[in-house]
């Protein structure tokens, strides 16, 4: 079937398979590999995208179901050259180690900033608590969140 | 701004110190590139299909349907690998493992066929069309099952194989530890069980392989903690000359001993590639992941403590019952079939100590790898800090003051146990101290008891680790025969720039970072202008892989020593542009000056770029600024720690909060304080995660009970505290810039650290023991007396 959505953007038709992934949609069609996938059960979070502002887990989401919708993947969050301030939160803070949940993470970032510009921490955990980061123990990323909610216009 | 921006921090230091992360330029952008990021022209998609049952034979598999999709390229089974001598292959642990089932399924996931079609979802579907028939036998799932004179054979593919049984070993003195125990004024016993776990990396593993027919090689990208070895291993096993092999490990989505192991899906998609001369992708699912890949833990351990009246601990002993599952993959050096379980007298000075371990087979899957317990001290260090805090609630002493009491002394080091372990380098009682700072130690029991008094129930757990990591000496070490010695290659370029290549790989832990700064901090140039490679047996020196804790103990050590091999030619040459004798220079980073005559000397650069000039050098001096070293470390490094977990349980829920965690490390020499952290908070979490939450348990027809990431629970944002983390900084003495392992410290340390809290703040039901995971419903029946081991 041919859908036509918005991706970062920009509008693309492609003609995809009813029951194919949001996620595989991303990866495997568009090629923005930043978008990652990590489970069966939408439980890990690797693949949040914003999806029309608001964080979904697009394992869950199928790409014909995102007719007419504007879907944001990491890759446009860096804006005329000039990385998001939570981009920078989470290098600043070590926010990251192997990499593969940042995408989602930063993503869900920005989504509780927009609705949320001074969050405490309890509602920053309670944000990306529907994720999983194997590696970071979680602290550094909410120090990433307060960098970014603390620098709104990123380093200056 | 450039791409270089953070990197540009006010802290940026030339060498050593807090430096932002040199890779997160590109994973902040979504820029990172795993293994499924690939898309190479022309690839096909693989897809394994495995046993629904945990024992069974295989009666018949009918491909017929599956070969019939119109967008399937290939169908294999057990059969048609067996003809082409591949449907066995290597473990590390020189056991063998099926790549396609041929006789018998063994484990439920057990690989049996597998699909190359167009696409991942015409591959999924293909498996649905292939008809496997099972004459299902009895499973053995529980340990204590296994030895039983009718237990089920699972290892009939072994000549003479007549039960379960997979290798003995033993470690200390038997008769000297037994007859200090015969005296002991005191002596405690428990069963402790640590259960099976899995790593589960954010990442599942997959691999693509290439398979070029006219120059015979194979290209294979794989989600691999150990490149080298793997290329070795597929040499020997696939028949496929090792020059003509290249093995390239990308960004790796969190590794945790997960990838280290060659898994039978690498196998199929390398046969897939030659079948069908196209690029073949496999990326297994999270339950694919769950099941067959490989666990951790899987521990039954006998523990037993004895002591005097004052509680000077005199002597251990465990028997320990291991679960090696149907196949023995677990990754340890060779004369270590139990790791370094060794350990188990850990951070005391005792008499006696004696281990006996049986290890056995079950119809669960194989591996036995690390998840990041520096290969089985996790379980060592669970069985000695509960069995002495166990000591403690019997003394009734506490439990800080008991360790305080037995620890080794500094003055000690170095320490030779009671097993055979040359502990470099320690101060224990620095480091509890710290820690009891930190904690408000006293105040805490003070709260303690007040709550108490009002019936709410609070728990302070104390642990104290000692770990051995870095393997290591060649002289005892290796895997499958190959020494685990680590290469290191380092080159200047003329402009002062530099490349180093290192023989391991990071999944996280940031060597893009470290090792630039390994290099600057010895030769001067800022680690910006350091590029660090690795990942690419094409393009890096032999080595053993990153796990175990091993990438700064040897890695480490060999970039510090080729840098100094570098700096030592460096000397020669800037002599020679400054016309004195080469002792006559004075090194101050980045520089050499003529000792006494201020303002006349040249820097790295100068040199680098005289190096590869066309002026004349010294006489006997090469061209070129480079070194390349291997890397035999003489011992492991001994990093350890001190943690207090303080937990509150609700006593009508029964459920656990860690309300703080304390975690004061010394692993000597810190390269990056930020990185360590780092790697500190991620082990403590997944210490959090084994004690409460995580559990791969089975049903008694060998289902796996964890299969899902809803029924494998990882701790979440919610679940764990902000860490409280502290230093003490006591550096390895044969290590050459001090520095100790640490990405395994917090994950061996913190486990029992928060049983130990869960146990005290049970003390008013009278619980003296209970094993993980402490999930809600487990401390229920913990508080009503009726505790049981989870399987």
């Amino acid at each position: 079937m041919e859908i036509t959505l918005t991706v970062n953007g920009e509008q693309v038709t492609r003609d995809v398979e009813a029951r194919l992934l949001l996620v595989h949609f991303l990866r495997d069609e568009l090629g923005l590999t930043g978008t990652h996938w990590g489970c069966d059960t939408s439980n890990c979070g690797t693949c949040v995208v914003l999806y029309d502002d608001e964080p979904v887990k697009s394992c869950t989401v199928l790409a014909a179901m995102a007719a007419g919708h504007d879907v944001r993947t990491v890759e446009d969050l860096e804006y005329d050259g000039v990385l998001d301030p939570v981009q920078q939160g989470f290098m600043e803070c070590h926010g990251l180690q192997c990499g593969f949940c940042t995408s989602g993470m930063l993503m869900s970032a920005r989504a509780l900033l927009d609705r949320d510009p001074d969050p405490d921490e309890h509602t920053i955990r309670e944000a990306i608590s529907g994720q999983i980061c194997r590696c970071t123990g979680y602290a550094s990323i909410v120090r990433s969140i307060q960098w970014a909610a603390a620098h709104p216009e990123g380093k200056q | 701004m450039s791409a270089q921006e953070f990197v540009d921090n006010d802290q940026r230091p030339l060498g050593h110190g807090r430096m932002l992360r040199k890779e997160d330029r590109r994973f902040v952008r979504g820029r990172g590139t795993y293994v499924d990021d690939l898309q190479l022209p022309g690839m096909l998609h693989l897809a394994v299909l495995r046993s629904p049952v945990a024992h069974a034979r295989i009666v018949s598999v009918d491909t017929l349907a599956a070969e019939a999709h119109p967008k399937v390229k290939a169908v294999v089974t057990g059969a048609m690998l067996a003809e082409r001598g591949l449907a066995w292959m290597p473990t590390l642990s020189g056991d063998v493992q099926a790549v396609l089932a041929t006789d018998k399924v063994r484990f439920q996931g057990q690989e049996v066929a597998f699909v190359v079609a167009e696409d991942r979802y015409s591959a999924r579907d293909a498996l649905e069309l292939i008809d496997v028939e099972y004459d299902v036998l009895e499973p053995v799932v529980d340990v204590r099952r296994a030895l039983e004179p009718d237990a089920p054979l699972i290892r009939d593919d072994v000549d003479g194989k007549r039960d379960n049984h997979c290798f003995d070993w033993e470690t200390g003195d038997e008769a000297a530890t037994a007859a200090v125990f015969d005296r002991a004024e005191v002596v405690v016993r428990q069963e402790l069980v640590f259960p099976r776990v899995h790593p589960a990396p954010m990442e599942t593993c997959g691999a693509i392989a290439d398979y070029d027919r006219v120059d015979d090689k194979l290209t294979l990208w794989a989600t691999t903690q150990a490149p080298h070895a793997h290329r070795t291993l597929l040499s020997m096993f696939a028949g496929i000359a090792e020059h003509r092999i290249r093995v390239i490990s990308p960004d790796i989505g969190g590794g945790f001993g997960n990838k280290v192991p060659i898994y039978p899906g690498y196998v199929c998609a390398i046969v897939g590639s030659m079948m069908t001369g196209r690029p073949v992708k496999w990326t297994e699912d999270r339950t694919e992941n769950l099941v067959a890949s490989g666990f951790a833990r899987d521990y039954v351990m006998q523990g037993e403590i004895a002591a005097t009246r004052d509680g000077r601990i005199l002597a251990l002993r465990s028997h320990v019952l291991a679960d090696h599952g149907a196949f023995n993959g677990t990754a340890a050096p060779r004369k270590f079939p139990g790791g370094f379980f060794g350990v188990f007298t850990g951070s005391y000075d005792i008499d006696a100590a004696y281990c006996s371990m049986t290890a056995v087979h079950t119809n669960k899957a194989p591996g036995g790898v690390a998840y990041a317990c520096s290969f089985r001290i996790a379980e060592a260090v669970y069985l000695v800090e509960r069995m002495v805090d166990l000591l403690a609630a019997e003394l009734g002493r506490d439990p800080v003051d008991l360790r305080m009491q037995n620890f080794i002394r500094p003055e000690q080091f170095p320490y030779t146990s009671r097993t055979g372990w040359v502990y470099d380098s320690g101060d224990y009682p620095a480091a509890m101290n710290e820690a009891l700072r930190i904690a408000g130690y006293d105040e805490l029991r003070a709260e303690q008891a007040d709550k108490r008094s009002r019936g709410e129930l609070m728990g302070i757990g104390v642990s104290f680790f000692t770990e051995a990591v870095g393997a290591g000496p060649r002289k005892d070490m290796d895997m499958l025969g190959l020494g685990m010695a680590d290469g290191c290659e380092l080159r200047v370029h003329p402009t002062g720039s530099a490349v180093i290549r290192l023989a391991v790989q990071t999944q996280g832990q940031g060597h893009e970072t470290t090792f630039a700064q390994i290099v600057g901090e010895e030769l001067g140039i800022h680690p910006d202008d350091v590029d660090v490679v690795h990942g690419d047996t094409d393009n890096t020196p032999y080595g053993l892989g990153t796990y175990g804790s091993r990438s700064t103990p040897v890695s480490g050590a060999a970039a510090v020593l080729a840098a100094r091999r570098v700096r030592d030619k460096a000397r020669l040459i800037a002599a020679g542009m400054l016309e004195v004798a080469p002792e006559d220079l004075e090194w101050t980073k980045g520089r050499f000056d003529v000792r006494g005559v201020p303002g006349v000397g040249v820097t790295i650069q100068e040199v680098a770029m005289r190096a590869h000039g066309a002026g004349d050098l010294p006489e006997g001096v090469e061209g070129g600024l480079d070194a390349q070293i291997s890397y035999n470390p003489d011992n492991l490094t001994y990093p350890f720690g001190a943690y207090i977990c303080v937990v509150d349980i609700d006593p009508g829920t029964a459920a656990v909060k860690v309300r703080r965690f304390i975690a004061v490390d010394d692993c000597g020499t810190r390269i990056n304080e930020m990185i360590v952290e780092g790697q500190i908070h991620g082990g403590l979490t997944d210490g959090i995660g084994m004690a409460l939450m995580e559990f791969i348990g089975f049903d008694e027809h060998g289902n796996c009970l964890g299969g899902s990431l809803m029924d494998y629970l990882i701790p979440t944002a919610l679940e764990v505290p902000d860490w409280e983390c502290g230093t003490t900084v006591t550096p390895s003495p044969h290590h050459p810039i001090g520095a100790k392992g640490v990405g395994e410290s917090a994950t061996v340390g913190s486990p029992p650290a928060v049983v130990n809290a869960v146990v005290d703040a049970l003390a008013p039901y009278g619980v003296r023991h209970a094993d993980m995971p402490l999930t809600p419903s487990r401390v229920w029946e913990a508080m009503q007396g009726r505790a049981t081991a989870p399987f």
